[in-house]
């Protein structure tokens, strides 16, 4: 970006900049010539009652990308975190990087109920970091006002189970705004965590996995990591990726699960799958607690000999279609595995994509073991889940068609 | 405060309705007659303009010509008053009606036709229907079909607005329809307790297409549910453009230096049709028209101006102005008709703000499924690349 005047030039340019001045009533794109090699094009600033105020810092900043966690340098410093410090980190870092981001729902003022907000009301003031009244519809849309004028939006929504009040706003809205407008406005700024899935003795209310609702609706994005050193990176690459997204944190590991997560500014590629172990016999495909799970079951197979290659999905929606096609040319088998009821789940999807690509090179059917399709359980959590012993038969079902 | 009476009562006094001019332009409230005349011609022909372009964009519906129309009849100062009484960066989140703030701040015909036509001259490229207008130069956020959705987003945008110290409100418009939903109830309650500087401005004409509002709240209308919000409520004659006008003038002067939200109940009357597939008179008798077309905004600002002497348009002049935006509308209609629709690649863009490998792979099977089947999809009409 140059400025010459009153005109500001850019080449190669990013949305950002464009959504950036249009949403702060700040000028038109005066002329915008698109070819396929570049985007270039000149605004001319109309009204100086508005400053660049260093808010504009977010649409030019960003941590250092990597891909994967284990494309991060080794002499990185970092710290032992579990799950909720790591977001907790994220959350700082967002706030701290972009001063047009605002932290809010409800409970999040004293630390929220999972402790992700811990702190960061005292370090940033009750202007950024604040409770709202109890109406996940309310949080959702207030989400969308704000990132529809430019300044960053992260909702907390208390559990996923509770999501769903701010469905339409989500789906009908948030999805849809840059594409009814014609770009002319969007709701990138937006980001929605909500904490999901099994914790032991949450029941239908307090342990539901929605992912699957929301990977349904074109212009949303769907996250899910399966551990700390992802939940930071990838929380920071959906706060600052131009498009609203639904982050989902494995509640269950909020506690359990630790790790030396870097201290720096990082974000990890979305839509971008990875592959966890390396195998040749068989692809398990999950994501978030799951990977666990399968880890596990690997392991049991492998006594058996069997080689099983794990991947995570990691961006729920749009996914990565390419990382699983190749690891399942190379196995012939496949399983897809999720706590959300089997029936019409992402694994659903991923089957019948994966068949769809990978037909002649499947040696047997491609199995979900997923969740019933029944409310999530209480006394029967225990045989619900699709837990190692699931995942391990299937294993054995599928090297033995 | 404790009492030892047991008393069941709801609100017994209702709120009075704020109005400067009466039916025939007469002023019963001269502490607010003080709009400069400049402004009030300029709402009068801009009211004029939105009647003509209606009636003829309604017309163009019933001939075939446009796929579906909504008018604002009868609602006229609801909308133009409110544009001229705003700054013209005070973002505006529509319902559906409020295309008068579009005309006001400078939305041409030609802009207005395109959409319409859902042709490729349409900057959201015919993705939605007629009037679903969107201007991010002229500050109004696209219509949405889902109603009252874009109440709470005001709030969130009327926040953003306090903290970056911006003189700059939101300003959400609903029909007391729309009120009725649970979006409403947030944005209110959130736009409150968090100090927004949002405007909330109900449009009560009457009518959720056939549910008349007896049906949609027992309680003193719209503006009742404000008060127990703790919001600042003000209810207006939504006819009388000059109230309309100075309501809003001090609604946002009070939001912008105290940061909180206001509320203003704008009372009038649904004229037309609720869009071009609704047939009113099943559901309204002819007696109930016949009585509030007595109580016109454009005939009450005229009368008033022409009272005052302070008229720039007579009768003459008016039916010439009249006359040339019918011809206008007309005009702008028939050529946005014959351009191109949008190519067939905007069916894919702006899904997100880049592509993304899956609709890269659908634009491919699109694109090979067209060329495959060519002679059995009549494309002539959308842009080539």
């Amino acid at each position: 970006v140059c400025q010459i005047g009153r005109y500001f030039f850019f080449f190669q340019a990013e949305d950002g900049i464009r959504d950036f001045c249009l949403s702060r009533g700040l000028g038109d794109v005066y002329k915008r010539q698109v070819s396929t090699q570049s985007t270039w094009g000149y605004f001319m600033i109309t009204n100086f009652n508005f400053l660049l105020k260093k808010s504009c810092r977010r649409y030019f900043s960003h941590g250092k990308r990597y891909q994967f966690a284990k494309d991060i340098p080794s002499h990185t410093p970092r710290t032992k975190m579990n799950l909720f410090q790591a977001i907790n980190n994220a959350l700082d870092i967002a706030l701290q990087t972009d001063d047009s981001a605002v932290l809010f729902g409800e409970d999040v003022k004293f630390g929220g109920v999972f402790r992700c907000s811990l702190g960061l009301y005292e370090k940033y003031g009750i202007q950024r970091v604040f409770n709202t009244p109890l109406s996940e519809q309310g949080i959702a849309a207030f989400g969308i006002g704000i990132a529809s004028v430019g300044a960053t939006a992260i909702a907390e929504i208390q559990f996923a189970d509770y999501i769903y009040p701010a469905f339409d706003q989500l789906v009908n809205e948030a999805a849809k705004y840059r594409y009814r407008s014609g770009n002319q406005f969007s709701v990138g700024g937006l980001t929605v965590r909500a904490p999901y899935g099994a914790v032991g003795h949450g029941g239908h209310y307090h342990s539901q996995s929605p992912e699957a609702f929301f990977s349904h609706a074109p212009g949303l994005k769907v996250v899910i990591p399966r551990d700390c050193i992802q939940a930071k990176g990838l929380l920071l690459a959906s706060i600052r990726d131009k498009n609203p997204v639904i982050f989902l944190e494995p509640k269950a590991l909020y506690r359990n699960a630790e790790d030396e997560v870097p201290t720096e500014d990082y974000e990890l590629a979305l839509h971008k799958a990875e592959v966890v172990q390396e195998g040749k016999d068989i692809t398990l495909i999950g994501y978030g607690t799951q990977i666990r799970v399968l880890k596990e079951a690997a392991k049991e197979a492998e006594q058996d000999g069997i080689k099983c290659e794990i991947i995570d999905l990691q961006t729920i929606y749009p996914y990565d279609i390419e990382t699983l096609v190749e690891s399942v040319k190379k196995t012939g088998r496949c399983i897809v595995s999720h706590e959300a009821p089997v029936t019409m789940g992402v694994g659903a999807e991923i089957s019948a994509a994966l068949q769809e690509k990978c037909f002649l090179y499947l040696e047997a059917p491609i199995t979900r073991v997923c969740g019933y399709d029944t409310p999530f359980p209480l006394a029967h959590e225990l045989v619900y889940l699709p837990d190692k012993w699931k995942v391990y038969d299937a294993i054995q079902k599928t090297v033995n068609y | 405060i404790y009492t030892s009476k047991l008393n069941f009562d709801s609100v017994s006094e209702k709120i009075p309705t704020f109005r400067v001019i009466e039916l025939k332009g007469k002023v019963i409230a001269k502490k607010y007659d003080n709009t400069d005349t400049a402004t009030l011609n300029k709402i009068y022909e801009k009211m004029v303009q939105l009647e003509e372009m209606d009636m003829i964009l309604l017309q163009a519906q019933r001939q075939g010509r446009i796929s579906f129309y909504m008018t604002a009849l009868g609602e006229q100062a609801c909308t133009v008053a409110v544009a001229a009484a705003l700054n013209d960066i005070d973002l505006i989140y529509p319902q559906y009606r409020e295309h008068g703030c579009l005309i006001w701040r400078g939305f041409t015909i030609d802009e207005f036709a395109h959409q319409c036509a859902s042709n490729s001259r349409d900057p959201a490229k015919g993705r939605q229907m007629p009037v679903h207008y969107t201007s991010s130069k002229l500050n109004f956020v696209c219509v949405s079909s889902p109603l009252t959705t874009q109440v709470p987003q005001a709030s969130g945008a009327g926040y953003t607005f306090k903290l970056q110290e911006l003189d700059r409100i939101a300003v959400a418009f609903f029909g007391e329809g729309a009120s009725s939903e649970g979006d409403f109830h947030s944005g209110m309650n959130f736009a409150a307790t968090l100090g927004c500087q949002t405007l909330f401005l109900c449009r009560n004409n009457k009518y959720a297409i056939s549910t008349p509002s007896d049906e949609q709240f027992k309680g003193d209308g719209v503006a009742s549910k404000s008060q127990g919000y703790g919001m600042l409520t003000i209810r207006c004659d939504g006819n009388d453009a000059i109230a309309v006008y100075q309501a809003v003038k001090n609604a946002r002067e009070y939001i912008v230096k105290n940061k909180k939200p206001a509320f203003i109940e704008f009372m009038t009357y649904r004229q037309g049709d609720h869009s071009t597939s609704d047939h009113s008179i099943l559901y309204r008798e002819e007696e109930e028209l016949k009585s509030w077309a007595q109580n016109n905004p454009i005939t009450r600002l005229g009368l008033y101006l022409k009272k005052k002497k302070y008229r720039e348009i007579d009768e003459e002049s008016d039916k010439e102005l009249r006359k040339k935006y019918r011809q206008e509308t007309i005009k702008a209609l028939k050529s946005a008709i014959e351009e191109k629709k949008p190519g067939i690649h905007e069916l894919f863009n702006d899904v997100y703000d880049r592509q993304t490998d899956n609709l890269e792979e659908q634009t491919k099977q699109l694109r090979e499924h067209l060329d495959k089947y060519q002679g059995k999809y009549n494309l002539k009409n959308f842009e080539q690349l």
